[in-house]
């Protein structure tokens, strides 16, 4: 009796998968990252696309478009045809802080995408230059609370994954710095390893180098674990600051529409570059975190989406830092 | 002894035939993209990337240089020949090569800038090997407030740089300034003169107004009048430089390596000042500064040398301190940490082949250009002989792809149509495109770091003057705009330049 069920269902599922679907991919896919290629997000593109690539015998290839934060992209791909060949790697910026940075944004995250899945996130760090008077975190955040005006905090500019978790740390710690806004994080990290500038928050794969060789101090890392790249540097909870746990995610999105077998095939292949022995050390060897087995499908990130989008709004409203 | 047995390390490395061949294979495809109108490093790196997966990382770090270094080898052959600067570095190239090139002396200009980039790759190899680590605490000296204060000396410079008259050149350094502004406020996010397109929310593309100004902008004046094309009919003239051209440019090679090493090590694009500052300094000592604009060997031998030394030295801030200072550095950022190595003071101990191999092949990829460069100039030369009916159609192809390239959008392409439109105008009423573009260029970094500088000092000026760096730099700014309007010499100036 099931299996005569089952059977007329998959026959009813066959029949109603467009032609389209069974013989994708007929060709390259395209893949938008919404930024310059050589950041933490264009790399883990082109690490997972590579593979991706090999599963699907169709290259991925990715495209670089960068601007407006992210969201330049991120726009293109919502209005890319559903057909499977224009994908996307979004990230936290675009897909979580962007709605509330961005009022005129002409996309929203949780309606415009099919979700295809987690990628890998990079755990965020609270540094400071080296000649900062506190010790560690606590010390640091009685220190802010006290003078906090005179603290300059230094992020890569209005929307940056430095800037929203900034932002953020800011917010749970009660203090609100000078902001001194820069292009990019690279200019930051030069000021920051110069003294001109107190502190920032970045991902591990722009401070781990600057870290160990003690040219820069780090605080923090907002992960529940400790990385293995930085194994001295202790938890935001171990450090006394819980509530602080933020990943610069990065995740696969398909323009709204796209049919689910399509995105079925995608999701899969990217779950299969994750269990790829050599493309996870690849995206280890940065310092990124891959998603637990049970968070790597469509429907899970789905869910991510619109907590990350909750979680965010509020922050950012509160700092009143939105970009027109 | 240490340096030589690094050396010796890295010539080992880089001698490898793999590696040979790879270092090669980028000063090749370096120096077709820089030829080509339009093409530029970022994007071919860009493109290449994943091409390098399989490599191991030093022989995919020395092709990735030798593209970017091969690159400006060649950028410099267009500027000569067609008047085209692909990238911010050959503007100033542009001004006396060109000219050089119209006058039948197109060989002696590009074996020039061929020998000029030579001797400066040499040497910059020599200081990233020996005075990388020290140099780079010189470059930490230099905050928000000393770059401000740079940008004004190179503003300095850019009025005295000018040809024709200083009123027109203030206005179009002005005109350029403004429209670095256009795009999103770095502080505040608010869109400033976008006209509510979303495309200019990142402001103008350099390459866009470039490419718009020069190339397009020079293909309508030559159509527009036939004649004036006498640069690809006319004869190139002996490749090698003559012994006077050889005197002439020595010491201009001399001063434009340092320059452009010293500008180059600098964090936030220093290279781009190099050959600008060069240039200036050759006009203001030579004997008969009339000359420039008008083919003077000097102003295509000292910038070239500055261009090249600094593209070699900007790697000391990205492999000493893993810091990038500029969009194509930020991509050998991403190659690296690609195969695993995360730029930064560690690299040096911890791959000591990659680093050391790295500076030693740019030397021998040095060497490959020249040698690669010399026999080449004459097929270059005689690629722009053919008719300029099927010529101009390629260009426009080649800078449309390369717009295209850069962003992946139409919008950038349209752009550069508008802003060659724009460029011939100027043209016809006498104005100078180049003062503009280092306005444009100068403008979006002197914005940035006047802000910044601003906010740390919470809003008192006098940050400017006190920091010691930045006040000799504003110094010395004031001293070279008081010597250039001073009566006596204004009166000169105007007799020089007014044409």
């Amino acid at each position: 009796m099931t299996l005569r069920i089952a059977a007329a269902l998959a026959a009813v599922l066959a029949a109603a998968t467009p032609a389209a679907a069974q013989t994708y991919p007929a060709k390259p896919i395209t893949m938008i990252v919404p930024f310059a290629a050589g950041g933490p997000t264009d790399i883990i593109a082109r690490i997972v696309g590579e593979h991706m690539g090999r599963t699907l015998g169709q290259q991925i290839v990715i495209e670089n478009v960068a601007g407006a934060g992210g969201t330049t992209g991120t726009t293109r791909t919502a209005q890319a045809a559903p057909d499977g060949y224009t994908i996307m790697m979004g990230h936290m910026g675009t897909h979580g802080a962007a709605p509330a940075l961005y009022p005129k944004l002409k996309y929203d995250p949780t309606k415009d995408f099919e979700p295809i899945g987690m990628a890998a996130g990079t755990p965020i760090l609270i540094v400071a230059k080296k000649g900062l008077a506190p010790k560690d975190l606590k010390e640091f955040v009685a220190f802010a609370k006290q003078g906090g005006d005179k603290l300059n905090l230094a992020h890569a500019g209005i929307g940056s994954v430095s800037h929203a978790t900034a932002l953020l740390f800011n917010a749970s710690i009660g203090t609100k710095p000078t902001s001194v806004p820069y292009k990019g994080t690279g200019p930051a990290m030069n000021d920051l390893v110069s003294g001109q500038v107190d502190y920032m928050c970045d991902q591990i794969v722009n401070v781990v180098e600057q870290v160990k060789a003690g040219s820069i101090k780090a605080y923090a890392i907002a992960t529940p674990d400790r990385s293995p790249a930085l194994p001295d540097v202790p938890t935001t909870k171990e450090a006394g600051l819980p509530d602080y746990q933020v990943s610069a995610w990065n995740a696969m999105f398909a323009p709204k529409g796209t049919s689910p077998e399509i995105v079925a095939k995608l999701s899969d292949a990217l779950n299969k570059a994750l269990a790829d022995p050599n493309t996870a050390k690849r995206l280890t060897d940065l310092g990124g975190v891959l998603p637990e087995p049970a968070n790597r499908n469509p429907a899970w990130l789905k869910g991510y989406v619109a907590q990350e989008v909750a979680r965010w709004t509020p922050v950012i409203k509160a700092a009143g830092e939105t970009a027109e | 002894m240490d340096l030589f047995s690094n050396l010796a390390l890295g010539f080992a490395t880089a001698l490898s035939l793999q590696n040979l061949a790879l270092c090669f294979v980028g000063c090749m495809v370096g120096t077709l993209i820089g030829v080509l109108p339009g093409v530029g490093p970022i994007a071919t790196i860009a493109i290449l990337l994943p091409i390098t997966f399989g490599l191991d990382p030093t022989g995919a770090l020395i092709m990735l240089a030798g593209i970017y270094y091969g690159a400006q080898y060649g950028g410099s052959t267009t500027a000569i020949l067609v008047n085209i600067p692909g990238e911010a570095t050959s503007v100033v190239t542009v001004l006396d090569g060109h000219q050089m090139a119209r006058q039948g002396r197109a060989g002696a200009a590009l074996g020039m800038a061929a020998i000029g980039s030579f001797i400066a790759g040499c040497v910059a190899t020599v200081v990233i090997a020996a005075l990388g680590a020290p140099l780079t605490k010189l470059a930490l000296l230099f905050g928000p407030a000393e770059y401000f204060s740079l940008m004004v000396m190179g503003l300095v410079f850019a009025v005295v740089l000018a040809r024709g008259s200083i009123v027109k050149a203030i206005a179009m350094i002005l005109a350029g300034l403004l429209l670095s502004t256009v795009g999103t406020d770095l502080e505040t996010g608010q869109e400033r003169m976008t006209l509510g397109i979303q495309d200019l929310s990142d402001g103008i593309d350099f390459a866009v107004l470039a490419m718009g100004l020069f190339g397009f902008a020079e293909i309508l004046r030559n159509l527009e009048s036939p004649e004036a094309r006498d640069v690809v009919k006319g004869s190139i003239g002996r490749l090698l430089p003559t012994a006077a051209e050889f005197r002439q440019s020595f010491w201009p090679i001399v001063r434009g390596t340092g320059l452009g090493a010293l500008l180059g090590i600098l964090p936030g694009n220093g290279a781009v000042l190099g050959p600008f500052a060069s240039y200036t300094l050759e006009k203001k000592i030579a004997k008969d500064p009339r000359r420039f604009g008008r083919g003077a060997i000097e102003g295509v031998a000292g910038p070239e040398s500055a261009n090249n030394a600094g593209a070699q030295t900007a790697f000391i801030p990205l492999l000493t301190l893993g810091i990038p200072p500029n969009a194509v550095m930020a991509l050998m950022v991403g190659a690296m940490t690609i195969h695993g190595i995360i730029p930064g003071p560690q690299v040096m101990e911890k791959n000591p082949t990659l680093f050391w191999g790295m500076v030693a092949s740019m030397w021998i990829g040095n060497l490959m250009l020249l040698v690669i460069n010399l026999p080449l100039i004459g097929l270059w030369v005689r690629l722009l002989k053919v008719p300029y009916r099927l010529m101009f159609p390629a260009i426009l192809i080649f800078c449309c792809i390369g717009i295209y390239s850069i962003n992946n959008n139409p919008t950038d392409v349209m752009a550069t149509a508008v802003f060659g439109l724009v460029g011939y105008v100027l043209f016809k009423l006498g104005f100078e495109p180049a003062p503009l573009l280092l306005g444009f260029v100068l403008g979006k970094l002197m914005e940035e770091k006047l802000r910044q500088a601003l906010i740390l000092s919470r809003g008192s000026f006098s940050t400017f003057i006190e920091r010691p760096v930045s006040g000799t730099l504003l110094a010395v700014a004031v001293v070279m705009l008081v010597l250039a309007l001073l009566p006596s010499i204004r009166k000169g100036r105007d007799e020089v330049f007014t044409e």
